[in-house]
């Protein structure tokens, strides 16, 4: 079988504190693959060494391979700005920058030079589509995206993320600011989106990963306690703690 | 005996905030009514439109133009020194430095703003000014570039200082979203960071501006003490600041309406901050809760 992404090895270190601890993991393309596990686990660190967010960590050491495509991206011929253009990242916070809502979504075409008025209106059009934003917000592009709703402004975070047409789509507790209506709509929107692009969602949720995600990650203290597809995890752990963890028991 | 002590002590803090208020205010005052009175014999638009400043000659004109030109070209130069230098230090202090890097330099900067201002003066008279007249011969020795530009560099810390807190005050989401867009560090800066701290920059552009405007020593000895209606930054001019002190010092006599144009002229220069402080704090203010 092959992966779109692939860790081998991967121990992470901040300073002394081991954060995780020999993961091995290989994600299915066009899947939603859920990280779950209770705070402090290590699933965030492990989402955020696919697009390299840790770097900025003064005391981040890694070991081991993180592969997209075959690729290892912590080899010192990849640049990280082209990395992350492949690898978008939805954020638990939404985080518009204080700009127009179209200035928002183009930022990333805007970064990389791009000034084809044209291209840049159709790209904008496309991503707000396909985070099911256009309807709402088609009339007023240029209100600032701090106006909107909580759940509008994480879904121009997402149309920003998709504008570039990465292939990867990481998101870190994207619906764990919003209310329940808001985030029906954001999964709904992760269930249609990973007909085109590999997602990988860390939530606190069970719920969440039960409905929306094919592979689920179970984490506990920088361990990878147990990986299979979302259905077994939920109705059949091979592993007692895991059990224990979606059943509420701790965590 | 509690309840007495408590009242003691409120009555010490009352009056400690009451006396800086009423210093304010006796200042006003003094201005104010000194300026009156210089008001009663010298007509305010000819104070306001006049373009010679010679209230200690025979021939008395009483244009307050060229001081405020005077004033207004050595902050300028100033500004364009401090601005580029503070506004690149704070970039990097917020957006490249290592912590610890971070926390030796600032402070070390801020020493620039300790130096005393007749050191810089000196230094502005006794070291540009000369080496600044082997590229332009034809450079007078009290002049407002060298004067502006030892101003701006005493007054890096202030945009530096203040436009790093600003800029560090962003939160640190916006920063995390534009490296996930694959955005560079530079591209981060000025495209994130400067439009989201810009209110912060801009307040503390206004008070090195505000600074610059009061600052005494600097112009008073390298400047020179000839009032000129002019642009060209190689001649002497005299600031409304260095007037003031070439008159208190000098042997003018008290009460004459030679020495109520100092008065006249503190006032300029007092309104002149109060704008700027004003702008600053009103800025300060309007912008504060977007981010929330």
């Amino acid at each position: 079988m092959k992966y779109k992404l692939e860790a081998k090895n991967i121990d992470v270190f901040y300073g002394k504190l081991k954060a995780l601890n020999n993961i091995n993991i290989g994600i299915t393309e066009n899947a939603v693959t859920a990280l779950i596990g209770p705070s402090g686990c290590g699933k965030s660190t492990f989402l955020r060494l696919f697009n390299r967010m840790n770097d900025y960590i003064d005391s981040f050491k890694l070991n081991g391979d993180i592969l997209i495509d075959d690729k290892n991206i912590y080899e010192k011929d990849v640049f990280v700005d082209e990395l992350r253009k492949n690898v978008g990242m939805v954020f638990q916070k939404p985080n518009p920058f204080p700009k127009s809502i179209f200035e928002n979504v183009a930022y990333g075409l805007k970064i990389q030079g791009i000034k084809d008025k044209e291209f840049i209106n159709t790209r904008v059009k496309d991503a707000l589509k396909q985070a099911a934003l256009w309807e709402e917000v088609k009339d007023d592009l240029n209100k600032s995206a701090l106006a909107l709703s909580g759940g509008q402004q994480q879904r121009v975070c997402i149309a920003r993320a998709l504008a570039v047409e990465p292939s990867i789509i990481l998101m870190d507790e994207p619906t764990s600011a919003l209310d329940p209506i808001a985030t029906a709509k954001v999964e709904k929107l992760i269930h249609t989106l990973k007909e085109k692009y590999t997602i990988i969602i860390v939530t606190h949720n069970m719920q969440q990963a039960a409905r929306i995600s094919d592979y689920t990650a179970f984490f506990y203290m920088g361990d990878l306690i147990e990986f299979d597809k979302t259905n077994t995890i939920f109705t059949n752990p091979k592993m007692e703690r895991t059990e224990n963890y979606i059943t509420g028991r701790f965590g | 005996m509690y309840k007495t002590k408590e009242k003691i002590i409120e009555f010490i803090l009352k009056t400690t905030a009451l006396i800086t208020v009423l210093t304010t205010i006796g200042i006003i005052w003094v201005l104010l009514n000194e300026s009156i009175i210089f008001f009663k014999e010298v007509s305010i638009i000819d104070f306001l439109t006049d373009t010679q400043w010679t209230p200690l000659f025979a021939n008395k004109h009483f244009g307050i133009l060229p001081l405020i030109s005077g004033t207004l070209l050595t902050t300028i130069i100033a500004i364009s020194v401090s601005l580029p230098i503070g506004l690149t230090i704070a970039i990097y202090l917020s957006e490249y430095a290592p912590k610890k890097l971070k926390k030796i330099i600032k402070p070390l900067l801020e020493i620039l703003a300790a130096v005393p201002t007749v050191v810089y003066g000196f230094f502005a008279l006794m070291v540009v000014t000369p080496f600044l007249q082997k590229l332009i011969p034809e450079m007078a020795g009290f002049n407002s570039l060298s004067a502006g530009i030892v101003m701006g560099i005493m007054i890096i810390p202030f945009i530096s200082s203040l436009s790093e807190d600003a800029l560090s005050a962003v939160p640190k989401y916006l920063r995390e979203a534009s490296y996930g867009m694959g955005a560079t560090r530079l591209q981060t800066s000025f495209k994130v960071m400067v439009p989201a701290a810009s209110s912060g920059i801009i307040v503390s552009v206004i008070l090195a501006f505000s600074r610059a405007i009061g600052e005494t020593m600097i112009v008073a000895i390298a400047a020179g003490q000839q009032p000129r209606l002019t642009l060209n930054p190689f001649v002497p001019v005299e600031t409304i600041t260095a007037y003031i002190v070439q008159v208190s010092l000098g042997d003018v006599q008290h009460d004459s309406l030679e020495y109520r144009t100092i008065c006249a002229a503190g006032m300029i220069l007092f309104i002149l901050t109060f704008i700027l402080n004003n702008i600053s704090f009103w800025i300060r203010k309007k912008f504060r809760e977007e981010y929330e």
